[in-house]
């Protein structure tokens, strides 16, 4: 039986360094190449040795697919191409070529210059890394090779964000990366249509989350905001340059105008301008508002948010910063909380997830005293709110999709392990399909059952069609007669007649004689009449002949009688039929056995 | 038969084709107009190929088919049908046989035979799909032949096991709308036992191809059902569990077709019981069908989806706690199964096991709870609404609103729970959907109370930019109940904020002030102090009368007073002072309060304010009395007539002050009594007798007063609402009055013989078109001014002018007042404007030559399609006008019959060397040919009416209806 083999590199039950192999119908495809928040040594990045001990990768993997632009789905993209070598295609959406370079040359810069690591990835790897990549459009089916297509899916997420569904033959994976149900302030919804693949690979991480409407927690954190400022507070939130960022820029630069507030908006780092310059120019694929304004108005072009310079953050009075890394584990964010931290005016708003290890997730879990380096402790007094506005889909947003997509099985990824057990048993007890959970490195092996098309003959099929109803039935399966010849990689489906010719082979008859003895008193040519006559009303729809050289014929199939030698009584009923009426010739015997009808 | 047609097919046209020639004389008027069927068949018998023949039907469908030759020019096609062997010909030759069905005034049924004759050969699918088109128009054209609707039925039954789906389509279409609903057919056949039979083949046979291989089909085989569900026929429940099924097809087509036949079902069997898969229970079908159809709320494909949550508003009688569940997103159990209403109120306890995600890590503790009690895609209606609300696309959300708005209407209960979901939907990004869902909150509020957060969540808006989001927010808060006095603390704060930030909204925060205070006298009594800042020892000093905020707080305060009568006491003596100015120059918005020890000088107002309700019924008496005083006067000339007259209308007048329930009423008496006064003025003149030289000025006031009387009866007819015939009639009367006056006064100025000829007949036209359009009247204009004339109506046509004049003269002067019925209710059109107030001494300055837009806001009360009527008019120093039409999108309907204009206007002028004012005010158009006395009348002579003279067909004039403005302008001359 065919497989389907699944191996996550990372996200295997593990958010961060998403890396799943899978090899379908002969293939082997990477999706994604992530790199891990949580570390800085090797294990930041997927273990490419798992493919091969040495040498370039290019000989093991078909092709690359990137889902979208966040790190951890393409920070090691550079690494594996220039430094582990790969040359085949990869393959992301139009805006994530466009973004994710300038996010991996910021990553490069903060490693190298920053931390002072060497043997990393330089800008030079980066610009020949997007050199190989090709890229794709939504719901555009592109030949990898001639039997490898792929088809990319609007996710949310992230501007550019892509699902994509990958076909060889008959058998198909569908790969969600992250995506999001619920549309937003700058985004859609993720949409899928009902394309049956045989494993659907789904984020998880909220698998055991059930968010309220989003606007209750866009008016909380409006409202938290606005409380904050009012009380000459200032407020950070700690975000990744792209994504939720631009969500929440749009919802205050909004609110700031509906209210007329004064109080400024400050967005650290120079990417984002950059980046905010992709989103005005990817307006398709954002959501309905923005696309059906953007010709007034483009929702980017932001009149209260500024950039943010680092003396900003000791000015007096309120103020709103943006500043990037999300998690609070290095970089701006992390500076200006040190300095903001120890008063209780100040606010920060945590808008998603936040990795184990990082300091976001330590005071979120309301650790009020921090270590630092340098065995400095930092005494936690602002206050500390957390609201949900990862776009990642929540657990009714994931049965959404499968309920979309109608997947045969399920594999979860990107989510943590005793979460993705809740929503596990939940999807196998609702859809009832088999649920899959891997962990890094632990390969999966799906046995499918892909359809096998064979070429029928015109004529075959016009005789068969003669012979059934008015109209083919595709819901039922049918069976035929008919001669399968597998001849040079094609299957061929034909007449028997048709392949005998084909073949050169002659026809050989085979037939089949049984004798049916029974007891009847009456004369040879008496008891023939009597079997022509209980046949005839037993058999209503065949033709049944009663021939005049003591024989009757039911179709084909031959009846004779005749007396034994020692008893008169005892007649011997001789039937002869071929091989094509087996049917019915067994039938007859079976039925005559039970003897006549007195 | 048939070649007997086709014979006469010939005949028609056989002069041009100059075959036969024995018929031909009788022929000859026809063939003066070249008959189109004849070139036709020229055309067609020309064609060498089939392109060609393509080509000429393509030209011959462009042009209109007179009725009579239809059957002549479908004969021939026919002809051409059986010859043809190219398909697309064929194709095009079948759809203009449909097309041709359909003209007016030619029924299809000698064609019947041809087509289904046609139908049998056809071996090409499209063809055929399209014959089977023309068949559908047939059968829709001959809703009253059973026989052919039989025979297109059995026709159809035959094709459906067509392989092409275009033809499986069309017959399945053809069932839907021809398929039997009245039941005789299928008595004729096998007896009257089998009329049930019958209707149920047609279900049958259509619900068998729901499950046919291709969508379209599927779809085509709901949208049939539908038909005959349409067209009357009961759907059988067994097609409920297979819609049902259809819920999940692939194609979104189907889908949303099945939702319809799942809403449809639900609607006919509400009451009936299914049972619930898996499980042994049985719930109501109304209720399973609200589950599926919630489902699709959150389905792949956005139509679907809209037309769910449309659907779902009209499903009114679904059971409370199934509706309860569309707005609840966090109850993933699926409370079908549940027995008791104690175990359902532990699993919602139970259900909390989710994090809402606004708490981190809030649901980290609760893992171990039993997860095997919690669905997470829930099979009921778990969520519906809450997915709707957040819906990617706005067109959902809208539906959403809308059918949460229909389903809380029929339920208080519901109407409570939704509106946190409706009011977070002020913060829609999108205007339409926030506009929308105030609307909506508007509509429900009779139900709900907001609480204090609510209301600030609702009074957040109010700082919209958008005027029309404002002033939707300031109608809802005029009938929104608030639970406690800081709410009225808060709502007024945040409408001063408001008034403050946009100063236009004046009238519109006024006029809600005035409805939130007289709502919750009680909420205000314990405020007043602090409104209006008294202090028990301290006098305040007098707060600015002009201050827009100060009068706001006032009109809070007195409105609220006026159900609290321990109110007053509370007030400082500016407060009455300001209350007397008020109550002057802002009645509508200060009601009339019963002050103690303050009666000498209000008390006007606490007399009327102190009849109650009951001074309506004794003003309407009133009315009636003055009005039947009116009546004693038999003839124009009684002496003391002009002084009852005159007193009658003065005191309408004041009543119409008074009472502004009967104000239109009042006020259309008073100006129709106004036009009989003047009418009567006019003749009494001594002069009459005198010889015309001497007597020029009386000649002037009598013209002039027949003008007037007749722009006061074009007031009266078209500036009143709910008039009946009899009315107009009247109204008519006078006109005719008016005109006979100005006839007369013609003739005694001396014009020449062909005037005064012509201006008798166009009056004795006038005076027939009247008699056409009243003739239901008639009875009731006994003795009066045209009764007569009618009676001498034989004597006018013939005599001449001069005889005619005099004639008119005394039967004018002998004529009596025509006593006036009043319907139940009339309203009077009025406008006003607001914006511009006219207040302004800073011109408006621009540069002769370029324009200047001028913001015009006004409202307009009892206005019939303003769209059309309402102009505006700009009147220079200079005497030029200018009419302006405004664009149907400025106007915008705040409420039954009132429509609001905003506009602007753009002015233009040469330079003027000092600035001056510009009049502007506003117009109701009318046209006379538009006016209809009722329809039934209408109908009745609609078919001369285009034997009527176009002068007296349509006479458009314009009313002005709301009083002038003035701008100051000033145009400069251009810079050089």
């Amino acid at each position: 039986m065919p497989e389907i083999k699944v191996t996550p590199l990372g996200a295997g039950q593990d958010v961060g360094r998403s890396c799943i192999l899978v090899s379908i119908g002969g293939k082997n495809i990477m999706l994604d190449c992530g790199m891990h928040m949580g570390y800085n040594d090797d294990r930041r990045f997927p273990d490419f040795s798992y493919i091969t001990q040495n040498g370039r990768l290019t000989d093991f993997l078909d092709c690359v697919i990137i889902s979208h632009f966040h790190l951890d789905h393409c920070g090691a993209l550079p690494y594996m191409s220039e430094m582990v070598g790969y040359d085949g295609p990869i393959y992301m959406t139009h805006p994530t070529k466009a973004i994710c370079p300038i996010l991996l040359e910021d990553f490069r810069k903060i490693t190298v210059d920053k931390k002072g690591e060497t043997n990393f990835f330089t800008s030079q790897m980066i610009k020949d890394c997007m050199k190989k990549v090709i890229p794709l459009n939504l719901h555009q089916t592109v030949q990898v090779d001639d039997e490898l297509e792929i088809k990319a899916y609007y996710a949310g997420h992230v501007l550019g964000a892509a699902m994509v569904h990958i076909k060889v033959g008959s058998e198909s994976v569908v790969y969600t990366g992250d995506y999001n149900m619920t549309p937003d302030r700058h985004l859609g919804a993720a949409w899928i249509d009902k394309c049956r693949p045989d494993i659907l690979i789904s984020e998880s991480t909220y698998a055991t989350t059930i968010r309220d409407s989003k606007r209750c927690r866009e008016r909380d954190f409006l409202k938290k905001v606005h409380e904050s400022i009012e009380r000459g507070g200032k407020v950070l939130i700690p975000v990744f340059a792209l994504g939720r960022a631009q969500e929440l820029c749009i919802l205050l630069e909004t609110f700031w105008e509906r209210m007329n507030l004064k109080a400024p908006i400050y967005f650290s780092t120079g990417l984002t301008e950059k980046a905010n310059h992709y989103y005005k120019l990817f307006i398709t694929w954002t959501n309905q508002k923005i696309r059906k304004t953007f010709v007034q108005r483009n929702m980017f072009e932001f009149k209260h948010i500024k950039a943010f310079d680092r003396s900003y953050a000791d000015n007096p009075g309120p103020m709103v910063v943006f500043a990037t890394p999300g998690m609070l584990h290095a970089g701006q964010s992390l500076q200006i909380f040190k300095k903001w931290a120890g008063n209780e005016k100040n606010m920060v708003i945590m808008p998603g997830y936040c990795v184990q290890g990082t300091i976001g997730h330590k005071i979120l879990n309301g650790q009020r005293k921090l270590e630092m380096e340098g065995r400095a402790t930092l005494d936690v007094k602002l206050q500390v709110e957390y609201m949900s506005f990862s776009a990642h889909a929540d657990a009714k947003g994931i049965m959404q999709l499968i309920r979309m997509a109608e997947p045969r099985n399920m594999l979860l990824v990107h989510g943590e392990a005793v979460k993705m057990e809740f929503l596990k048993g939940k999807i196998e007890q609702e859809f009832s399909i088999d649920c899959y959970m891997p962990a890094n490195g632990e390969t999966v092996t799906m046995t499918t059952n892909p359809s096998v098309p064979v070429d029928m003959s015109l004529n075959l099929l016009k005789r068969e069609m003669a012979l059934g109803g008015p109209l083919p039935d595709p819901k039922k399966p049918r069976a035929m007669h008919g001669t399968l010849i597998m001849k040079e990689n094609s299957l061929k489906l034909v007449s028997s007649e048709q392949a005998l010719k084909e073949l050169g082979l002659n026809e050989h008859q085979l037939r089949f004689t049984c004798r049916v003895q029974f007891q009847d008193p009456h004369s040879d040519s008496d008891t023939l009449h009597r079997i022509y006559t209980h046949l005839k009303s037993v058999l209503k729809d065949y033709t049944i002949q009663h021939l005049p050289d003591g024989t009757v014929m039911v179709e084909s199939i031959v009846i004779k009688v005749s007396s034994s030698a020692e008893d008169a009584n005892a007649k011997v009923l001789l039937l002869s039929w071929s091989y094509q009426d087996e049917d019915l010739g067994s039938y007859l015997s079976s039925l005559l056995k039970k003897g006549l009808p007195t | 038969m048939a070649a007997h047609l086709k014979k006469r097919v010939y005949e028609e046209f056989s002069k041009v084709v100059q075959i036969p020639h024995e018929e031909a004389p009788t022929k000859k008027l026809r063939l003066s107009k070249p008959s189109k069927s004849a070139a036709l068949h020229i055309d067609l018998c020309n064609a060498t190929n089939s392109t060609d023949a393509l080509q000429y039907l393509l030209q011959f469908a462009r042009k209109p088919v007179e009725a009579e030759s239809v059957e002549g020019v479908i004969r021939i096609l026919l002809e051409h049908y059986y010859k043809e062997t190219d398909n697309s010909v064929r194709l095009k030759i079948a759809s203009l046989l449909g097309l041709l069905s359909k003209t007016n005034g030619f029924s299809p049924d000698c064609i019947v035979d041809d087509v289904i004759n046609t139908l049998g050969n056809e071996k090409s699918h499209q063809v055929l799909a399209q014959l089977l088109d023309t068949m559908l128009v047939i059968g829709t054209q001959l809703p009253e032949s059973p026989a052919v609707r039989r025979r297109l039925v059995e026709m159809a039954c035959k094709l459906l096991s067509d392989t092409y789906f275009g033809v499986r389509n069309k017959c399945l279409q053809l069932l839907g709308c021809v398929g039997m609903v009245d039941t005789p057919l299928a008595k004729d056949i096998e007896g009257p036992s089998s009329s049930l039979g019958g209707v149920r083949e047609v279900q049958n046979i259509i619900s068998n191809y729901f499950a046919d291989q291709d969508p379209r089909v599927r779809t085509a085989a709901l949208k049939a059902m539908l038909q005959l569900h349409e067209r009357g026929m009961k759907i059988h429940q067994i097609i409920y569990e297979q819609a049902c099924r259809l819920l999940s097809d692939d194609y979104e087509q189907v889908r949303s077709a099945a939702v319809q036949m799942v809403w449809v079902l639900s609607q006919l069997y509400p009451e009936s019981i299914v049972p619930i898969p898996s499980s042994n229970e049985e719930i109501r079908l109304v209720d399973d069908a609200f589950g599926k159809i919630s489902h699709m709320v959150s389905d792949g494909s956005w139509m679907v989806r809209v037309q769910a949550a449309k659907t779902l508003g009209s499903m009114l009688q679904v059971s409370s706690h199934f509706l309860e569940q569309t707005l609840d997103k966090k109850l993933m159990s699926d409370l079908r199964r549940k027995r008791t209403a104690h175990e359902r109120a532990k699993e919602l306890f139970a259900s909390g096991e989710f994090s809402s995600g606004r708490k981190w890590a809030d649901d980290a503790p609760k893992e171990k709870l039993d997860t095997n009690t919690v669905n997470l895609i829930a099979s009921g209606a778990c969520g519906a609404f809450v997915h709707g609300l957040e819906d990617e696309m706005f067109e959902v959300r809208i539906a959403a609103v809308e059918a949460l708005c229909q389903l809380a209407r029929s339920s208080p209960s519901f109407a409570e729970k939704c509106l946190d979901f409706l009011v977070d939907m002020f913060n829609d990004e999108i205007e339409e959907v926030r506009l929308q869902s105030i609307h909506v909150l508007r509509e429900i509020s009779t139900h709900i109370t907001l609480r204090e957060d609510q209301l600030d969540t609702v009074l957040a808006v109010l700082e919209d930019s958008s005027r029309d989001i404002r002033e939707a927010l300031h109608e809802l808060l005029c009938y929104t109940n608030v639970s406690t006095k800081e709410c009225i603390q808060l709502a007024l704060l945040e409408l001063l904020k408001n008034l403050n930030k946009y100063p236009t909204d004046r009238n519109s925060v006024w006029k809600c002030l005035t409805f939130l205070g007289s709502r919750h006298p009680t909420l205000v009594l314990p405020l007043v102090p602090e409104l209006l800042s008294t202090h028990p020892y301290f006098d305040t000093p007098e707060p600015d009368m002009d201050d827009p905020a100060y009068i706001a707080v006032l009109v809070l305060v007195f409105n609220a007073a006026k159900s609290c009568p321990t109110m007053p006491a509370l007030f400082s003596d500016h407060t009455f002072r300001h209350y007397a100015y008020l109550r002057d120059s802002l009645s509508h918005l200060v009601p009339p309060l019963r002050l103690p020890g303050r009666k000498q000088v209000y008390s006007l107002d606490s007399v009327d304010s102190g009849c109650g309700s009951g001074s309506v019924e004794s003003a309407k008496l009133f009315l009636q009395q003055s009005l039947n005083r009116i009546s004693t006067i038999q003839n124009l000339e009684t002496p003391g007539a002009q002084d009852l007259l005159n007193f009658t209308i003065r005191d309408l007048q004041r009543l119409g002050e008074l009472q502004t329930e009967l104000a239109g009423a009042a006020d259309f008496c008073a100006t129709y009594l106004r036009c009989q006064l003047l009418l009567m003025k006019a003749l009494q003149e001594k002069l009459w007798n005198m010889a015309v030289p001497l007597c020029l000025k009386q000649n002037v006031t009598a013209t002039a007063a027949a003008q007037q009387i007749l722009e006061e009866t074009y007031k009266l007819e078209f500036l009143y609402s709910s008039l009946e015939s009899r009315q107009v009639a009247t109204i008519h009367h006078v006109r005719l009055q008016a005109k006979a006056l100005q006839l007369i006064l013609t003739a005694r100025s001396g014009p020449g013989l062909d005037l005064l000829i012509s201006s008798c007949e166009r009056f004795l036209q006038e005076i027939e078109s009247f008699q056409r359009m009243f003739l239901t009247e008639l009875p009731h204009l006994q003795d009066s001014f045209v009764d007569k004339l009618l009676e001498l109506l034989p004597r006018l046509l013939s005599c001449k002018p001069v005889e005619l004049v005099k004639i008119l003269q005394t039967t004018l002067r002998q004529s009596g007042l025509l006593q006036l019925r009043l319907p139940e209710q009339i309203n009077r059109a009025t406008a006003t404007i607001i914006e511009p107030t006219g207040e302004s001494d800073n011109p408006l300055r621009f540069t002769s030559g370029l324009v200047v837009a001028l913001d015009i806001d006004a409202t307009l009360e009892h206005v019939q399609d303003p769209q059309d009527k309402v102009k505006v008019q700009v009147l220079y120093p200079d005497g030029q006008s200018h009419v302006i039409h405004p664009k149907p999108a400025d106007f915008r309907k705040p409420g039954p019959n009132r429509h609001r204009l905003i506009t602007q206007v753009y002015l233009s002028h040469t330079a003027w060397t000092e600035p001056s004012q510009v009049e502007v005010r506003l117009l109701l158009a009318y046209s006379s040919s538009s006016s209809s006395p009722s329809s039934a009348n209408k109908s009745g002579w609609s078919d001369s009416i285009d034997s009527l003279p176009p002068a007296e067909a349509a006479v458009e004039g314009t009313i002005p209806f709301s009083k002038p403005v003035k701008v100051y302008i000033m145009p400069k001359p251009a810079r050089r």
